[in-house]
């Protein structure tokens, strides 16, 4: 991984492909109240935001949180203030995801590791997670 | 030919320090429409207006243009004494010499280069001027109140004591509105009922106050002064007048299992009722839609065991059309449906209510008789959770954008009687902020927390869903950067509340502007907080915007004193610069009255006789009452028919005219 | 009338104020003493929108050099909707004035209210300069109305 990320531009970037503006939110923590991975996730969806606003990305970036959220969008759903956190996690992610390098995914290996009962949904987010 | 007097004046040094006076009326003097001109030091004092009173005598002057300060300061002054001196008070134009010319510039030479013209397009337009007389209208001294809430009745009581009659129309069967079904009030915790309900007798005795209750108003016409509703009674299948509200029918009616809406739902009524045990009127309604009676034809119970006969099963609905001065609309609120907010499980799971329900859950005269039971299993809770701003202050659809303003303290109130009967209970609150402005507000809000130790938790709820009996709460803990689970026995949510779902119609048959969230507009926002943009209509209580019970009766109180104020003048004078259309260029294309912001402009089809013209067409009238003079048709009307007393359109051509010259 | 001797241009400019807010707030500047060309002479109007898209045309064709309406800020029209009229009215009319050559500098919509009497005198004070720089108008002007 590269060594010198400006995470503060890194931040404005991420704000600005996410479109989220972190200044609507009213620290009601709905999202985080919503969010069924919350457990397993060491940054939650409220901690995003306002982190991402002050850009203090090192510590998301290097968080395995952002492959912890399960992409179901509870938190945009329920946000009172359409501040959508969880477009801001897949930012993040797609922020790390770029700084690999590398797809993780394929379009290609799509298909052999395709099962029946997988819902469409499902494979579009993994897509989304995993490729940049 | 007009014959102008122009009187520059000095203002002391304020004008003549920076503008040449003397050579503004000198060259006053060169313009043809001017008869007499000169300059003084004072125009506006004693002398001064006596010396235009003898010009206009002297020279025979037929209107004057007085080169001064800003006309928002002295042309009042100046019109009275044109009209001291004969002459009609619109003859006379200001020249603003002072604000717009000496005290902006300071060199003398461009100065007055600038007064010259700023008198000669008062002068080009006072040519063009036509005496205009104000219209006057009378005001019928009887006010209509929409909506016999707490703020209609305090209104209506106001009104009454100043000595005028008073009409309530209520569209309930009774009066008292939502602070009827409130069970104690912040922050004194006095019952609701208890203060309210003296309230609903006063208005019931009041020989002013007329309650139409069970109907609806149906259509205004008019203006202020002189409007004219056309009131909806519906039928409620009981004579009124016969009817001695003994109650005997409402017990032996066997149609038992229809919702109480009194009660939200939470238990069930008669098909003829009356809402409540102090109801104003006392008179039971029939509803025809579960009645046995009109489902089937038989039963007829009701009629059977009346011992006045008022039971009329064949009443309709009747229509009553009056008079009326002012109109105050006090239409209130209700919360919101929930139905879009699924993660609440509101709807799905018994046990969670709103708070609405809840304070008939707490009343000693509810469906539990003031004992806190879930709704499930009848079971006394031992922990409820307070959910707050459940639909408030959102920006998604299903939201409403503003603060309801009432829920935190009502849910502080919720809470401190919870503990207060239960000190065993276990209270929870969610809550975003706390917001507690008010006199003793934020002192009550601390009790809860440090008196009867209610747990305020910071953060919002993400998920409410049933397991093994119990509710969970699943929500943030900001404060503590956690996610909570909560087991719950109830939940109760702090509904958003929005404006009565017959506010739009309303404020459209007033023509009353509305926001976007369907509160109306009040005329200005911190001066005019009562009064509705349109004239002789008066806003009370929280059709205007979110309030708790002592604003709105200060408001109410208000908005009385606002139609006591119209209603006490014989005579209504308005404004003469109105627009008014000319028949023979108007073609009736109707686009006037569209961006009319007061419905003033109607359309009659009548002959109109001009130079070989005698044919029946439909033209625009405007109502001089109505009209409050902005032009806006002016511009809109394509055929060039409407114009604006005052500000024609020929007025402002020659103004221009003179500023480019 | 031409008062400097040494040809200075002096731009004629005619301001539309609504009678509630900004014709107040040009008042303010008065008595605020805050200094502005004497260039712009203002016309009292009851409501921006009052103003016919005709009194501009006629205001260019006495041979002003600019025009400028000003109203109160949107949402706080004494008359409650006066003003978002004056706004379309006036879209339409500088386009096509633009159109004509009559350049979009030489045509401004400005709210300002009664408390801003400090944006008055700026606004006119920018929109003299603006105009100044560019010019006399010879566009849409009656010949026989000027020189």
């Amino acid at each position: 991984m590269s060594l010198s990320i400006n995470y503060k531009a890194e931040a404005e970037n991420i704000l600005k492909i996410s479109g989220v503006n972190p200044k609507k939110c009213m620290k009601c923590g709905k999202c985080s109240g919503a969010c069924p991975a919350y457990d397993s996730m060491e940054y939650h969806p409220h901690q995003f935001v306002s982190m991402v606003q002050d850009g203090d990305l090192e510590k998301l970036m290097k968080s395995d949180a952002v492959f912890k959220c399960l992409s179901c969008f509870a938190c945009i759903e329920r946000c009172p203030r359409s501040v959508a956190p969880g477009k801001l996690v897949e930012a993040v992610r797609l922020a790390v995801i770029r700084k690999q390098g590398m797809n993780r995914l394929k379009p290609e290996d799509i298909p052999c590791m395709l099962e029946e009962e997988l819902p469409q949904q499902a494979i579009v987010s993994a897509f989304r997670k995993y490729s940049k | 030919m007009q014959r102008i007097g122009v009187f520059v004046c000095w203002c002391g040094s304020n004008i003549a320090a920076t503008v040449d006076v003397a050579a503004v009326a000198e060259a006053a003097k060169l313009e043809p429409a001017v008869a007499f001109a000169t300059d003084y030091q004072y125009m506006c004092s004693e002398s001064g207006q006596s010396m235009i009173k003898d010009a206009v005598k002297e020279h025979n002057l037929t209107g004057i243009v007085i080169a001064s300060c800003s006309p928002r300061m002295h042309e009042t002054t100046f019109r009275k004494t044109a009209q001291a001196a004969g002459l009609n008070p619109y003859m006379v134009e200001i020249a603003n010499l002072r604000e717009q010319c000496s005290w902006v510039h300071k060199n003398k030479e461009e100065a007055t280069e600038k007064a010259i013209v700023l008198m000669r397009t008062a002068v080009a337009k006072l040519t063009l001027n036509q005496p205009l007389i104000a219209g006057e209208s009378s005001v019928t001294k009887r006010a209509l109140v929409i909506g016999g809430g707490i703020a209609g009745i305090q209104t209506a009581l106001d009104i009454a004591d100043a000595g005028y009659e008073v009409d309530i129309v209520e569209k309930k069967p009774t009066i008292g509105g939502k602070m009827a079904q409130l069970d104690k009030t912040f922050p004194t915790l006095d019952c609701a009922a208890c203060i309210l309900t003296p309230k609903m007798v006063d208005v019931a005795t009041n020989d002013k106050i007329t309650i139409y209750s069970y109907s609806e108003v149906e259509e205004v016409k008019g203006f202020v002064g002189n409007f004219t509703a056309k009131i909806r009674r519906k039928a409620r299948y009981v004579d009124e007048e016969l009817c001695t509200g003994c109650g005997a029918c409402t017990e032996k009616c066997p149609s038992k299992k229809n919702p109480n809406e009194f009660n939200m739902g939470l238990d069930n009524r008669t098909a003829i009722y009356i809402p409540f045990a102090q109801a104003v009127p006392k008179v039971p309604v029939i509803d025809a839609k579960n009645c046995i009676k009109f489902k089937t034809g038989k039963c007829g119970l009701c009629a059977t065991v009346c011992p006045s006969n008022a039971i009329k099963y064949d009443q309709e609905d009747t229509f009553v059309e009056e008079n009326y001065g002012a109109i105050v609309v006090a239409t209130g609120f209700n919360p919101i449906k929930l139905d879009e907010f699924g993660e609440l499980g509101y709807g799905q799971i018994p046990d969670v209510i709103t708070s609405l329900e809840y304070e008939r859950l707490m009343n000693a005269a509810g469906p539990t008789k003031g004992h806190v039971l879930r709704p499930s299993d009848g079971k006394k809770p031992k922990k409820i959770v307070f959910v707050q701003c459940v639909g408030s202050r959102g920006q998604s659809c299903r939201e409403k954008g503003y603060c309801s303003k009432i829920c935190c303290m009502y849910t502080a109130k919720h809470a401190i009687l919870t503990k207060d009967h239960y000190p065993e209970m276990d209270v929870d609150v969610f809550y975003i902020d706390v917001r507690t402005p008010g006199k003793n507000y934020d002192e009550f809000y601390r009790r809860a927390v440090e008196e009867y130790d209610v747990n305020y938790i910071k953060g919002q709820v993400g998920k409410i869903y049933e397991e093994n009996g119990k509710v969970m709460v699943q929500g943030s803990d900001m404060l503590g950067n956690k996610q909570l689970t909560v087991e719950a026995d109830l939940v109760v949510l702090a509904t958003a509340i929005e404006p009565d779902e017959t506010a739009r119609s309303i404020g459209t048959m007033l023509t009353a502007s509305m926001d976007t969230n369907d509160f109306f507009t009040e005329a200005h926002a911190k001066l005019r907080p009562v009064e509705s943009p349109t004239a002789g209509i008066y806003l009370s209580g929280v059709c205007q915007g979110p309030k708790d019970v002592p604003e709105t009766v200060s408001q109410a109180g208000a908005a009385a004193s606002k139609v006591i104020g119209l209603l006490a003048k014989d005579k209504l004078v308005g404004n003469p610069c109105v627009a008014g259309s000319n028949p023979l260029l108007c073609n009736g294309c109707g686009q006037c009255a569209n961006v009319c912001p007061y419905g003033a402009i109607s359309y009659v089809e009548e002959e109109v006789r001009g130079p070989g013209v005698r044919e029946v067409r439909r033209y625009a009238v405007v109502n001089e009452a109505v009209c409050q003079g902005c032009g806006a048709c002016t511009v809109t009307c394509p055929s060039g028919a409407m114009d604006l007393k005052g500000f024609t359109n020929r007025q402002i051509m020659a103004e221009v005219d003179a500023i480019c010259k | 009338m031409q008062v400097n001797e040494n040809k200075e241009f002096r731009p004629r400019i005619v301001a539309f104020c609504c009678n509630w807010c900004s014709y107040v707030g040009a008042d303010l500047a008065g008595s605020s003493r805050m200094e502005y060309p004497a260039d712009v002479k203002i016309i009292r109007v009851p409501c921006s929108c009052r103003v016919n898209p005709m009194f501009i045309l006629r205001a260019f064709e006495r041979g002003a050099d600019g025009v400028i309406l000003c109203g109160c800020h949107p949402g706080d029209c004494h008359y409650s909707t006066g003003n978002y009229y004056a706004r379309r009215r006036m879209t339409m009319l500088f386009s096509m004035l633009d159109y004509l050559g009559i350049e979009k500098e030489r045509t401004r919509v400005e709210w300002v209210s009664a408390a801003e009497g400090a944006k008055f005198a700026a606004t006119m004070n920018e929109f003299i300069d603006t105009v100044k720089n560019l010019g006399e108008n010879r566009k849409l002007r009656d010949l026989r109305c000027k020189e």
